[in-house]
């Protein structure tokens, strides 16, 4: 398959996803527009992971630190000035945020900027160490913008989060951004740069010896990947339109994790596939928390039992399918011709017995 | 002229001296062999020269420059490549990845240029291919540019090994036991293959060897070491007859025998 032949189809691929979106934005109901919307985010999140945790082999817990950057920044960027004047309760806001007021689309880049700059404050000093510094790092970091969050009521409104913000977020934002993130991150895993984030990943030792520079590398990784976890925390503010310190306490992390690990580490398709099961799953199991019947007994009503059966999906996975849902399948237009041809072939084999 | 210098240098951990005011100069395009019993210290040479361990005392030379101490990528990016003793290949990537992240240190191309494909990173990264295929071939290792490293048999490992370092495009090229777990056939093979590489890639070579068929069929002049001090320096003959060496060697001393 040449080069032409497989844009074309990539601009079909686009256009295709363009009118899907087009349909599910007007006609679908909201509830399953909102289910769309989390799944496109959690790619955004979901991939930017797996580039640090799967490509670079780097483990962090500091997601939703970086997604509450974004999601601060970005939301109080876009709460217009009088629903400011009214939230702030505990104190009034600071100026110049009390009078600004800009584009969604600056306000969402200025959160990923903002993400990116925290990644290379944590990451230099700690990503310079040898050894696994960086997860623990970055579940402190994610604590501490918690509680950051918590203690400037000046900026961040403190406990009472930020309420009202404009629901700008819709499917034309949460899967355009998903597919700049996985365009970008796919672009970078497969160029020079990419290759040397996985030597990293396989040996490290091998990695610099052969001149790849172990700092620059990872944190370039951290950084990428930080950045669009703030757009992702951007994004899901703007479809919560409620957003307090809880919103980014350690599970979020987990739940970006989980998506992960069952989508294959290193497997952009998987992760992307994992992304939407996730949130469909999660939704469509919600009724089992509120208690039900088997044949022999009944299970009574507990909170959060849909979080068990992720965990025993994580399980599963772990023990018996460690590559992810997909193995070592990755979608390319390559990929798929091959396929093809290898069906027909047995077809035909087929019919000449 | 001297290409690499090493001018008494020792490296302790914590109480046990590994290498002790090892002295050493190198000329350019000659093949080295650093010879010795287990844990006489010469991995622990390599480590110093490339970076991986600062020497505890003195100082180490390449082309003039004082090397010590710089980390082991600007260290592959002046010109020292190695290969490990315990294979080190990327074993999940393929044979021709294994060869193109060598050649990744050159790359001019920045990370913006990459992400959107320029004109100037995909001429880059096409000729880095065309390098990296070629050197493939030229160490018999095309048909398996596809193949994932870690899949390779044990024999060829060693050899990609080796073109990996190559690709780094080095002055100098340091193999610690290459050929450990090889046959009587395959270290000839080897002997023949190196002595190629150093004529065609114009490497000069340093090289740790147990087998002492490989070692002497191969190197001009011969270091020797044993616990970490130098007992002997000469051509091949000189050190297969030094009682010294064969003391080392044996743990007996020949000569009063
Ligand atoms: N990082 C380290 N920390 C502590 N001791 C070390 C370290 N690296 C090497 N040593 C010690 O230094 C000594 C020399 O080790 P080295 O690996 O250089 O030996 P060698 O000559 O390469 O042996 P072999 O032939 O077994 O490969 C050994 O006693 C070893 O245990
Ligand atoms: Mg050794």
């Amino acid at each position: 398959m040449n080069k032409k032949k497989e844009q074309l189809l990539t601009l079909i691929f686009v256009i295709l996803l363009a009118a899907l979106i087009w349909l599910a934005q007007n006609y679908f109901d909201k509830y399953l527009i909102r289910i769309l919307n989390l799944g496109f985010i959690y790619v955004i999140l979901a991939v930017s992971l797996n580039l640090l945790f799967g490509f670079t082999g780097q483990f962090s817990l500091g997601h939703a630190g970086f997604m509450a950057i974004g999601a601060y920044t970005t939301s109080l960027l876009i709460l217009p000035v009088s629903q400011k004047e009214m939230i702030y309760l505990i104190e009034p806001i600071i100026w110049p945020l009390s009078i600004l007021e800009i584009p969604f689309i600056i306000a969402l880049l200025l959160g990923g900027l903002f993400a990116a700059i925290a990644a290379i404050l944590i990451g230099l000093p700690v990503l310079r160490l040898r050894g696994d510094y960086l997860g623990i790092a970055t579940l402190g970091f994610a604590e501490i913008i918690r509680v950051i969050a918590n203690n400037i009521p000046q900026v961040t409104n403190g406990a009472l989060g930020l309420k009202g913000v404009p629901e700008y977020t819709n499917l034309w934002w949460s899967a355009g951004f998903a597919v700049v993130t996985v365009f970008v991150i796919k672009r970078l895993i497969s160029s020079s740069y990419g290759r040397a984030l996985m030597a990293i990943r396989e040996n490290e030792i091998a990695a610099e010896t052969i001149g790849v520079n172990l700092t620059y590398h990872k944190v370039m990784s951290f950084t990428i990947s930080a950045f669009f976890a703030g757009i992702g925390g951007g994004l899901l503010a703007s479809l919560l339109t409620t957003i307090d310190p809880r919103t980014f306490m350690m599970f979020l992390t987990f739940n970006v994790l989980i998506v992960v690990v069952i989508g294959g580490l290193g497997n952009l398709t998987g992760t992307i596939i994992s992304a939407f099961l996730f949130n469909f799953t999660l939704e469509y199991l919600r009724p089992i928390e509120n208690g039900f019947s088997l044949i022999f007994f009944s299970v009574p009503k507990i909170p959060g039992l849909r979080m068990v059966v992720f965990s025993i999906a994580l399980l599963l996975v772990i023990l018996f399918k460690q590559k992810g849902i997909l193995g070592e399948f990755e979608f390319s237009w390559q990929r798929i011709a091959q396929i093809k041809n290898s069906l027909i072939s047995r077809t035909s084999e087929g019919g000449e017995l | 002229m001297t290409l690499l210098k090493l001018n008494n240098v020792t490296m302790r951990f914590g109480g046990l001296t590994a290498v002790d005011s090892f002295k050493l100069a190198l000329k350019k395009g000659e093949i080295l062999g650093l010879i010795g019993p287990n844990g006489a210290g010469k991995t622990t040479v390599f480590n110093m020269i490339t970076g991986i361990y600062s020497p505890t005392k003195n100082s180490i030379y390449f082309r003039d420059e004082n090397i010590t101490g710089l980390k082991p990528d600007i260290i592959a990016k002046k010109g020292i490549a190695r290969t490990f003793q315990n294979i080190r290949l990327l074993d999940n990537l393929t044979v021709l990845d294994n060869v193109m992240i060598g050649v990744h240190l050159h790359l001019k191309s920045s990370l913006f240029s990459a992400i959107l494909r320029l004109p100037g990173y995909v001429r880059e990264e096409k000729s880095l291919y065309t390098k990296s295929i070629n050197l493939l071939e030229r160490v018999e290792l095309g048909d398996f540019a596809y193949e994932k490293a870690g899949s390779l048999p044990y024999g060829k490992q060693r050899k990609l090994e080796i073109a990996r370092a190559l690709a780094t495009n080095p002055e100098l090229l340091l193999l610690d036991e290459p050929a450990a777990g090889m046959n009587p056939q395959e270290s000839q093979e080897l002997v023949n293959f190196i002595r190629q590489l150093r004529d065609q890639f114009n490497v000069t070579i340093f090289l740790i060897e147990h087998d002492m068929k490989v070692v002497m069929g191969l190197c001009e002049r011969i270091l020797v070491l044993d616990y970490g001090v130098t007992i002997a320096e000469g051509i091949p003959q000189e050190i297969q007859n030094n009682p010294e060496v064969i003391k080392a060697y044996l743990g007996v001393d020949v000569v009063n025998a």
